[in-house]
């Protein structure tokens, strides 16, 4: 069984978006189509997108931190869109457990939509069928690509490295290794969904001073001071005397 | 969740459809074991499945307008095995054709009788055809209100109240119609469906009550700490990953005011409630039809307010994401 997955690090998201805009470039590109945009430099503007940075202000001023959230589908492992959709467009793969639109089948009911809790799926107004992130399927099993280049548009532009791809199943791979030892969670755990898509929280490294680091313990006039030796043309340690 | 008109019409549309064709069988039924006169089969049962029909062929039209590519409907039909919607989508054609078949029985007066009882009831076509088809529009009630029962995110409406709701509901509007049809058609059957109308109505009543109840005191699953998985008290959106607004933002609110909201509460508490009990109990005698068809109006109007406010109550847990909105 094999589970593509993203993992992202919301410890080094910088909140820039450059993995909203590649997304898009590349998705409103490929083959199933253009993603809509309406009045993109005009009041009100609106569009189709697979993937958005949200941003959080955690805590109360001063002592608050800014979390940016990447948010697209998390291809969810039993995922709750998939058994609603009345025509099967909605389905995952068993392959490689992607949860796809089939955009011929869909009728632009919205069901689907409705049984995400995620949000992660938006109808797109011009062509009325249901879309989300396909973790760029028609690409990452391209082989006239570069192997380094067969990743999600999104992966590859992240300038901070925040986000990971991979199979999660393979307990080796370098997203299970980073979900193991990183504390990787899944998003909104109560409903038993099971998103395949994992966070990295936020991880602070902080330097530990302890007492006795402040205070050498062999010195023993607990004075930070030269030690006390005698002249130096008395026979030293070394000659195997005392002075 | 933004309440689509759309499928307001729908449900409501195909509810007194369903309803009056229940109304029917039911006046069948009881005609049949000699309770209440039986009436013609063509001016009473032909002309009122017809009038069922309608309001079932009218909530199929409404449908087609919720969807983005109703010329693919047809392919709704194949995920029966898991999805309600799908089941919906065979079963309402299934509910017209039975509706049809029990008007053109009546029609024709082919009513044949295919058993008879040792106390001499019996069973005759259209009545078997009308049994039948009682089941179908049962398990249509089951289909419509498992398709918002089913999405267990949505906790306002996951609970069985909402397949009973349907089917109270859609039940008294369907019975409050037959009652002004037989004002009508059949004089002496106002009182029977009056009466079943009156029932159906109080029992909705305490339902849809119960379900409101329910729903104030609802607790979320699912929180902003949840969404975004990180453990602290306060969290504020500052970006909602969009300059406007986002289909995020459109489908999942309702973006009435709060007092609009509750406005609607209590419009079609009144309307769907008290006022058309009043309307039958007083149209009732004498069968005025003038009280009896604006008990149903009324009744209507209500169902359609009720119908917004059963979308505008629902919060998505999607809508943490967009706090902003």
């Amino acid at each position: 069984m094999t589970q593509l997955a993203l993992v992202i690090d919301l410890n080094v998201c910088v909140g820039c978006h450059a993995c909203v805009t590649s997304c898009k470039e590349w998705n409103t590109s490929g083959p199933a189509g253009y993603m809509s945009d309406d009045n993109p430099y005009g009041k009100d503007p609106t569009g189709t997108f697979f993937n958005r940075v949200q941003t959080f202000e955690v805590g109360a001023f001063p002592m608050t931190e800014t979390v940016h959230f990447p948010k697209s589908c998390l291809h969810c492992e039993d995922a709750p869109c998939v058994p609603v959709c009345p025509t099967g467009a909605s389905h995952k793969r068993a392959e490689d457990g992607i949860v796809l639109v089939d955009y011929d089948k869909c009728i632009g009911c919205k069901y689907c939509s409705w049984a995400c809790p995620y949000g992660a799926r938006e109808l797109d107004e011009h062509q009325k069928v249901m879309k989300k992130c396909t973790l760029c399927v028609d690409r990452i099993y391209d082989e006239s690509l570069p192997e380094s280049e067969r990743k999600p548009a999104c992966v590859l532009a992240c300038p901070t490295n925040a986000r990971l791809f991979g199979d999660i199943h393979d307990p080796e791979s370098e997203v299970s290794v980073a979900i193991r030892e990183e504390g990787g969670y899944q998003l909104m755990p109560e409903w038993g969904t099971r998103p395949a898509n994992h966070y990295l929280p936020r991880r602070k490294t902080r330097m530990h001073i302890h007492e006795d680091e402040l205070q050498r313990a062999d010195n023993p006039l607990k004075k930070e001071e030269r030690l006390p030796r005698g002249p130096v043309t008395e026979p030293t340690l070394d000659d195997s005397t005392s002075w | 969740m933004h309440p689509a008109f759309s499928v307001i019409f729908l449900t409501t549309l195909i509810g007194v459809g369903q309803g009056l064709f229940l109304a029917l069988v039911t006046g069948q039924t009881y005609a049949a074991v000699k309770i209440v006169p039986m009436q013609d089969p063509v001016t009473f049962f032909a002309w009122g499945s017809l009038v069922s029909l309608l309001f079932l062929a009218a909530g199929l039209l409404a449908s087609f307008f919720h969807l983005g590519h109703p010329e693919r409907a047809w392919r709704a039909a194949s995920q029966w095995r898991t999805s309600w919607l799908s089941r919906e989508v065979i079963v309402l054609p299934l509910m017209m054709a039975a509706a049809f078949a029990y008007g053109l029985l009546h029609y024709f007066g082919i009513d044949p009788v295919i058993w008879t009882s040792p106390e001499g009831t019996s069973l005759s076509l259209t009545l078997a055809v009308g049994l039948a088809g009682s089941v179908v529009a049962f398990a249509l009630f089951v289909c419509t209100g498992m398709i918002y029962a089913a999405i267990r995110f949505l906790q306002e409406w996951a609970t069985p109240l909402t397949v009973i709701n349907y089917i109270l509901l859609g039940g008294a509007s369907g019975f409050t119609l037959a009652a002004a049809f037989a004002a009508w058609t059949a004089p002496e059957l106002v009182r029977f469906f009056g009466g079943w109308a009156v029932i159906i109505t109080v029992l909705a009543a305490g339902s849809r009550t119960a379900s409101l109840v329910r729903n104030a005191r609802l607790k979320p699953k699912s929180n902003l700490q949840t969404a975004i998985g990180v453990r602290h008290t306060r969290i504020v959106q500052k970006a909602q990953g969009a300059m406007g607004g986002s289909f995020n933002t459109r489908e999942f609110f309702h973006g009435a005011p709060q007092a609009v909201f509750q406005a609607v509460k209590w419009t079609f508490l009144v309307l769907v409630f008290p006022v058309p009990l009043a309307l039958l109990w007083a149209g009732m005698d004498g069968a005025d039809r003038g009280l009896l068809a604006a008990a149903f109006a009324v009744q209507y109007v209500g169902l359609l307010a009720e119908r917004w406010f059963f979308f505008a109550q629902a919060n998505h847990p999607q809508n943490l994401y967009y706090q902003a909105a």
